[in-house]
């Protein structure tokens, strides 16, 4: 039998940076809110501490700070016809654990979409006709606008600390932002960071074809800032250290610098950690949730935790595996197209170009997550999908931003990978490389989906989640387009040495190599229940008082790092909530 | 052990390698301020490797970074204490990864690691099994082979030439892997002895404070590395 809790009004699954979030903004409706941690507490005196946290071999190498597969991870298949196996040790993605998920140990980029994306559909079929969107491609409009959400990615990036450089303020183009992005209401936050060398010869080379180079908006303060919860920042000293690692200083945005100290500060919010959450109980008529169970890793047992409002929280492969593990959603079946749980998952599509120059110095220890130019000349809104046969789209960027060696060690292909050559490669190139990356777009398909294992177990001996996902020909033809654009780019810096590394059409998905931990999709917003998991407020369509926060929502993924939309999207959940749900729970829509 | 003619010893080998340690241990002080000679690795006692697997991880970590030539070796910079570590902590038994049945250790590599055994038990049995053929194809086990040879053996062991069991299919992988890691980890973890490797490619390791460097352009970067437990060199 299962202890049984005090009941309260909110229960938040997962404290990373959408359960923070919720967690502030409900907290300030007075309401009695429990959040549940499967990790362990983290702040940054004493567990990001310096010199500690200086550590590449435990954080980035063994990632110290991320969910280990031992106690929770998926399996991965790359079509129906292979039998999908455990994702036993960490590669392509990273999902977090921990207060602070994985905005502890995130890099910090932090983009809006662009408007274009977030009605691609719309905007696809407008300009080229319904007949250029592949078969097996779901392509899909939100059933919110971008015009709707500015004022959350507003108020994100606000609590959030950002540095940029805005290019267009209520439609007026702004010298030295991004001439491309959507309207913003105001200037970011905090001026931009000073350029690092490569970035600097980055953004010369593209002015002068033309381009339009703009700083790399940040999550990384470039000057001392206090939000609107009255949490400090500190500005960033470029010490190399962001993405796997928790800031030391204060200069990172993450759920503890912008955040968390308020939040546990609120006598109405409580934490526990080490409280894996194992399902949503819901009511007889399946109509809402009653609560949620979760396993208390010091008592050993399983505990009831009963609430009016149930928010997943967990990130979005966790948010998918507890809802398929709960009946929430039918879940998807790539046959028949029915179903809505696992549905859309979608993921990254990049590339990038190495160049290595024997005379320029380039200090690539000096950097930091969100370093570096960026153009967006090549952005979905740039396009023209008819004439290059794809959909989609990437921002280019370049900027050092960790010289760690067993990690970042870049040579000219070709060089053998030990003996006495390696070793003088070594000394050669370090330091003496630099890269552009092509971070790019990517759709969902019919046939990429989640849904549970029917052969592998977790601890608690529930399925593992499987997961269906292969590279498909439309983001592979973006990529490829995106090489022979970069290319001419590289040449025109006269590098002594290039090398692309770009996926060609045919690549299949390696979990090995770390790529991404932008995992999109799975619990889709929709404008009907038959398309996706959630609605416009990320409410679930069958039970009204479960919200779902994270990418989990994406209809499909945009050409950008997740997280400024993530951060939106929760600011409007937490909005729709407080001033449309809790003086009347029902369906919103 | 036999020891065919013509080939060098394993004593041998360790008083080459002790030789070399000693000789760019006076090139390292004229950078790295290290206060004691690093005592020789004959000398260590390994937690995790046997006698003949000891043997095997120093002949092996020097060939794939050796001691000739400007920079650390693998041996100068204790890598194999690194390895030997590795072992017998979390890594080497596999604690963070999902190690549950079944297993399917022949799958296409690009699912990612599928052997049942943990690193430590992969090195056990990847050294047992490379010796073995090497013993077959190049008439000596590993160490008792010239440095060609030992080449030679590894460029097949890389390749997949040696027709190991899928279980362990990943042994030069890690293998090299884990010697890079001991290369330019902080020295706390064993290797990177003196700071050597970061002296040698010029990264300062734990400073961490850049600032004003990010609007110095093209310049060097004039300190020498400090380390976690608060080294200089
Ligand atoms: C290495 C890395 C670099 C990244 N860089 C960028 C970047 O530069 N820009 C960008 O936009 N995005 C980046 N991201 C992605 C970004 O971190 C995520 O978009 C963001 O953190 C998602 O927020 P979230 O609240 O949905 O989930 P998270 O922040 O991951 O928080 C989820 C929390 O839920 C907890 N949890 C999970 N399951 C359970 C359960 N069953 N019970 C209880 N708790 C549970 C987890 O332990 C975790 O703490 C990066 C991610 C990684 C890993």
């Amino acid at each position: 039998m299962a202890r049984e809790e005090k009941k309260k009004d909110v229960v938040i699954v997962g404290l990373g940076w959408t359960g923070s979030i919720i967690g502030m903004e409900l907290a300030q409706e007075g309401l009695e809110i429990v959040a549940l941690e499967r990790g362990e507490d983290r702040e940054t005196v004493p567990d990001f501490k310096y010199p500690n946290m200086i550590d590449e071999l435990r954080y980035g190498v063994r990632v110290k700070l991320m969910q280990p597969p031992a106690l929770q991870t998926l399996t991965v298949r790359r079509s129906a016809a292979e039998t999908a196996l455990p994702y036993r040790v960490l590669g392509s993605f990273l999902p977090g654990r921990g207060v602070g998920g994985a905005g502890t140990h995130w890099n910090g980029l932090n983009w809006r979409p662009m408007p274009e994306e977030m009605g691609l559909r719309s905007y696809v079929t407008e300009n080229w006709g319904e007949e250029i969107i592949p078969d097996d491609m779901l392509l899909g409009d939100y059933p919110v606008t971008y015009d709707e959400l500015e004022p959350f990615f507003d108020r994100f990036e606000r609590v959030a600390g950002i540095s940029g450089q805005a290019g267009n303020i209520n439609g007026r183009i702004v010298a030295g932002g991004n001439p491309f992005e959507g309207w913003r209401s105001r200037d970011y936050p905090m001026p931009p960071m000073p350029p690092t060398y490569d970035s600097t010869k980055f953004a010369d080379a593209a002015q002068a074809m033309g381009y339009h180079p703009f700083p790399a908006p940040a999550g990384i303060a470039s000057t001392a800032y206090v939000n609107e919860y009255g949490m400090q920042m500190g500005p960033c000293n470029f010490c190399g250290f962001c993405e796997r690692f928790g800031c030391y200083q204060y200069s990172k945005s993450s759920p503890q610098t912008a955040i968390l100290d308020a939040l546990k500060r609120k006598p109405n919010f409580s934490y526990r950690t080490h409280a894996e959450v194992l399902r949503v109980e819901l009511a007889e008529d399946g109509k809402t949730a009653t609560g949620v169970t979760y396993y208390d890793e010091s008592a050993q047992e399983e505990v009831f935790q009963p609430a009016d409002i149930v928010v997943l929280a967990s990130y979005q492969l966790n948010n998918v595996h507890l809802m398929l593990l709960s009946g929430i959603g039918q879940p998807y079946d790539p046959a028949t197209g029915e179903g809505v749980t696992g549905k859309s998952y979608a993921y990254q599509m990049n590339g990038g170009i190495s160049m290595f120059f024997k005379e320029d110095i380039f200090n690539p220890f000096v950097g930091h997550g969100s370093n570096g130019q960026v153009i967006d000349d090549f952005a979905i809104n740039q396009i023209d999908f008819g004439a290059e046969g794809f959909i989609g789209g990437s921002y280019w960027r370049s900027g050092t931003f960790n010289g760690q060696p067993i990690r970042s060690m870049s040579l000219p292909a070709g060089t053998p990978s030990w003996g006495p050559d390696w070793k003088a490669a070594i000394k050669e190139w370090y330091g003496h490389a630099m890269s552009i990356g092509s971070h790019g777009s990517h759709m969902a398909y019919k046939t990429n989906h989640l849904d549970l294992d029917p052969t592998y177990r977790d601890r608690h001996g529930r399925p593992l989640m499987r997961m269906t996902f292969n590279w498909n020909p439309n983001d592979l033809r973006m990529n490829q387009f995106m090489k022979s654009k970069m290319e001419p780019l590289a040449e025109s810096m006269t590098p002594d040495v290039m090398q692309s590394g770009f996926k060609d059409i045919g690549a299949q998905y390696d979990v090995r190599p770390y790529q991404t931990t932008h995992n999109t999709g799975g619990h889709i917003m929709s404008e009907s229940p038959a398309e996706g998991v959630v609605n416009r407020y990320s409410q679930v369509w069958g039970q009204h008082n479960i919200f779902a926060t994270g990418a989990g929502n994406f209809v499909q993924n945009t050409q950008y790092n997740p997280t400024g939309l993530v951060g939106g999207l929760a600011y409007w959940t937490a909005d729709a909530i407080r001033s449309q749900y809790l003086s009347n729970p029902r369906p919103l829509v | 052990m036999n020891e065919p003619p013509g080939f060098p010893s394993r004593r041998s080998f360790l008083k080459a390698s002790a030789a070399t340690v000693a000789f760019s241990g006076i090139a390292a002080t004229a950078q790295a301020q290290t206060a004691e000679p690093p005592p020789p690795l004959e000398d260590y006692e390994p937690e995790y490797f046997t006698a003949e697997e000891w043997a095997f991880i120093l002949a092996a970590t020097a060939r794939l970074i050796p001691s000739d030539g400007e920079g650390p070796g693998a041996i100068e910079a204790r890598v194999p204490v690194f390895i030997d570590r590795q072992m017998v902590g979390d890594y080497g038994s596999a604690d963070d990864w999902y190690m549950e049945g079944p297993h399917d250790a022949a799958a296409d590599p690009l699912l990612g690691w599928q052997s049942p055994l943990p690193p430590a038990q992969v090195y056990r049995e990847g050294i047992a099994a490379f010796d073995a053929w090497c013993e077959s194809e190049h008439g000596g086990i590993f160490t008792e082979l010239a440095p060609d040879a030992q080449d030679a053996a590894l460029t097949s062991l890389q390749k997949g030439d040696v027709g190991l069991q899928p279980e362990i299919r990943d042994f030069f992988t890690i293998l090299l892997q884990n010697t890079k890691e001991g290369y330019f980890a902080d020295p706390m973890y064993g290797g990177n002895h003196g700071m050597q490797s970061w002296v040698y490619i010029g990264f300062p390791g734990a400073r961490a404070s850049f600032r004003e460097w990010a609007g110095r352009h093209d310049t060097p970067y004039p300190l020498g590395p400090v380390s976690i437990s608060g080294e200089r060199a």
